[in-house]
């Protein structure tokens, strides 16, 4: 991958038409974007194949950037109009980007059923612990204990483990990864990409024009650091005792197995209906 | 006896009432050959009109009264090919139909009241990025759950302002079996052509009542289906300010790689805070609507030559109305009725035509009043008509002998 020239990125942006972006400095959207964009076009795919689909939120704001056939939606629902999409022309790499606002409290419900589904789509949830767009409130992912601007006191809920929740509802693949670990990203999301379910992929991230200061997290160099030195791969965790593995971000692929997926499901509904003549 | 109508200053494209007689209110469906004729229930209806319209995708969640809906076409989709999918609430439901008619389909969901209520920001998402697609709405009665098996007509006004913001609306409203079958042909129709949220209301009444229905010849069914953009991908232009307000559109998947975005956008569909570009915008949504309305605009006026009291009814209450002219007819009392099969836009010119004709206007409704508001926002014209105002919401239906008794005691 490493052999892909800087220009891919370039080109695969509506860099003429809708720069600059409204991201902070330091925050990590645009790395997983440019991971996102590596990882495509290292996949040989069409572009006028790939859908790209958000929610609302800062990671939401991604597909406005990149020349894909693209929809901006409503908070949360990123995923039901992605299954529209998929059900209609499966043959479209759907790719859905989203926040952990936008995918775990609003959208908590569409996640969870599309996972349980098994429906082709690749969910990338860039997870910032914070609604940053709205100015720094908490989220399912904000930490216990960490400070927002609608937890001034500290945080009293316990937070969510969006890779649990996924794999609960049973997505065939989730992934956890973070900003820091570019090159981790972009193998990932191709390898979601490839795979034939449902496919979500964690990518912590930094917020640290809001998250960071409201909990002294340092700058932007910092938090990436942070996640260097906070995460551990699956691969060495699994060798770990659990006391070792406290407030340690595990990485990797957590869970990647071929179930039925529901578009061919369904295409095979539909032509054992059609050999029947609609007979039940 | 009948006064002349002139034009008024307000109303630059006068809307004329398309028809006297029934039979021809609805041009799409002049037909000589009858399929054949079955004993139906309004909801199948409209699962049989959806699919004669050519809708390849449906969404929708189960919902008291207009399951139905759902289960038919949950059978009828796969031997057509097209997509049936139960999603997990009614949210996702009219998101997924908006998704799948991006993609290039004709889609329709259908829910009732509560359902409706949840779905009100994805209507408003599908009117301004413009994208075809159909919501039945079998109303019941509310507010919340209300009574989930009785009739009531309670959103009138929620079909046009529902969902946030000033967005234009089509609904349509039908009175019989045969007409929840054409007028399910006409919404999907009009989705395609003005590229919006076109909502159908029925009666829970309507929804589940069997009637007769003669089914046209496939041959006889005029089906409109998007305009496809021919120019190549880097000249197209999502909302094309130059094609008089109904642009080509382009579906995911052919190489257009368009944006779409709930965001106040430009004519490529991009994002915008300039004040030129969200007025060209809202004006657009406006527009398309109030330029077309005459073809929007469908009414049926029911022994309205000679009447001096007209009722003004939709839906399942103007089947009571038309019982109740009748009736009134045979006591030499010269009444008629006036029934819009359009409510939203609202037929202003025919009733400004009838305020103007008659002495009296009944308004039945089953509800606190929602279509009676339109009346009177157009009764200025004639400050000495008399409104006759009957509603209820108990979950029982308004009789012709209702009608016929609260209107002697008004004259």
């Amino acid at each position: 991958m490493a052999n892909i020239p800087q220009r891919i990125i370039h080109e695969w942006l509506r860099h003429d038409k809708k720069f600059p972006h409204v991201w902070c400095a330091g925050c990590s959207n645009g790395i997983v974007l440019g991971s996102i964009i590596r990882a495509l076009a290292g996949m040989n795919i069409d572009r006028d194949d790939i859908v790209m689909v958000s929610g609302i939120g800062c990671s939401s704001r991604m597909p406005v950037y990149v020349d894909f056939n693209t929809l901006h939606t409503l908070h949360g629902r990123s995923i039901a109009y992605a299954t529209g999409i998929k059900m209609h022309k499966p043959h479209l790499k759907v790719i859905v980007v989203t926040g952990d606002g936008d995918c775990t409290a609003i959208g908590g419900n569409h996640m969870i059923h599309a996972a349980r589904r098994n429906i082709d789509l690749t969910v990338i949830l860039i997870n910032n612990s914070i609604y940053g767009m709205t100015g720094g409130q908490a989220s399912p992912t904000t930490p216990h204990e960490a400070i927002a601007t609608t937890a001034p006191y500290g945080n009293i809920e316990p937070d969510f483990n969006v890779c649990d929740l996924a794999m609960g509802a049973g997505a065939s693949f989730v992934a956890r990864t973070t900003a820091f670990h570019t090159v981790e990203v972009q193998n990932i999301v191709r390898e979601a990409i490839d795979h034939p379910g449902f496919a979500l992929i964690e990518v912590i991230s930094a917020c640290p024009v809001i998250y960071g200061r409201l909990n002294k997290k340092g700058g932007p160099p910092q938090m990436l650091k942070d996640m260097r030195d906070n995460s551990v791969p699956l691969s060495a965790a699994e060798k770990l005792p659990p006391e070792k593995l406290e407030g340690k971000i595990i990485r990797g692929v957590l869970r990647k197995e071929i179930k039925p997926e529901f578009c061919a499901s369904y295409a095979d509904l539909v032509k054992r209906v059609q050999e029947m003549g609609g007979e039940k | 006896m009948q006064k002349k109508t002139k034009t008024t200053k307000t109303a630059p494209k006068p809307t004329k009432p398309t028809a006297e007689k029934p039979d021809s209110k609805l041009g799409e469906l002049q037909t000589t050959r009858e399929r054949k004729t079955v004993l139906m229930q309004g909801n199948e209806a409209v699962a049989y009109g959806a699919l004669d319209a050519g809708c390849d995708f449906f969404a929708g969640y189960p919902i008291t009264p207009s399951t139905e809906i759902a289960e038919i076409l949950a059978l009828e989709l796969p031997k057509r090919g097209g997509v049936f999918v139960q999603m997990e609430d009614e949210i996702a439901s009219i998101c997924a139909i908006t998704g799948a008619s991006l993609a290039g389909a004709k889609s329709l969901t259908a829910t009732s009241g509560p359902g409706f209520s949840l779905m009100q920001e994805g209507i408003g998402f599908a009117r301004i990025t413009e994208t075809p697609c159909v919501v039945v709405n079998v109303q019941r009665v509310g507010p919340s759950t209300g009574m989930p098996t009785s009739c009531a007509q309670g959103e009138i006004q929620q079909s046009r302002w529902g969902s946030h913001g000033d967005s234009p609306a089509i609904v349509l409203y039908p009175d019989s079996v045969k007409e929840c079958y054409e007028l399910t042909i006409r919404a999907v129709n009009l989705a395609e052509k003005y590229r919006t949220c076109v909502i159908l209301l029925l009666d829970e009444v309507l929804g589940h009542m069997r009637e007769a229905v003669s089914l046209p010849d496939m041959a006889n069914v005029r089906v409109i289906s998007r305009i496809k953009p021919t120019v190549p991908p880097h000249w197209y232009k999502h909302y094309d300010k130059n094609q008089k307000y109904l642009s080509p559109l382009a579906s995911y998947g052919e190489g257009y790689r368009f944006h779409v975005t709930g965001l106040t956008h430009d004519q490529l569909g991009f994002p915008t805070n300039k004040v030129t570009e969200a007025a060209e915008m809202m004006d657009r949504l406006r527009k398309k609507i109030t330029y077309n309305i005459r073809d929007l605009v469908q009414i049926e006026s029911y022994q309205m030559e000679d009447a001096k009291i007209a009722i003004f009814a939709a839906g399942i209450v103007a089947r009571a109305a038309k019982a109740a002219v009748a009736m009134a007819r045979l006591e030499g009392i010269p009444v008629g009725l006036l029934r819009p099969l359009t409510i939203w836009p609202f037929p202003d010119e025919a009733v400004r035509k009838m305020l103007r004709d008659v002495d009296i206007v009944v308004v039945p409704e089953l509800n606190q009043g929602q279509l009676v508001r339109e009346i009177q926002r157009l009764v200025k014209d004639r400050s000495d008509s008399k409104l006759i105002k009957i509603q209820r919401v108990n979950g029982q239906l308004i009789s012709p002998q209702d009608i016929l008794s609260t209107m002697k005691e008004g004259m």
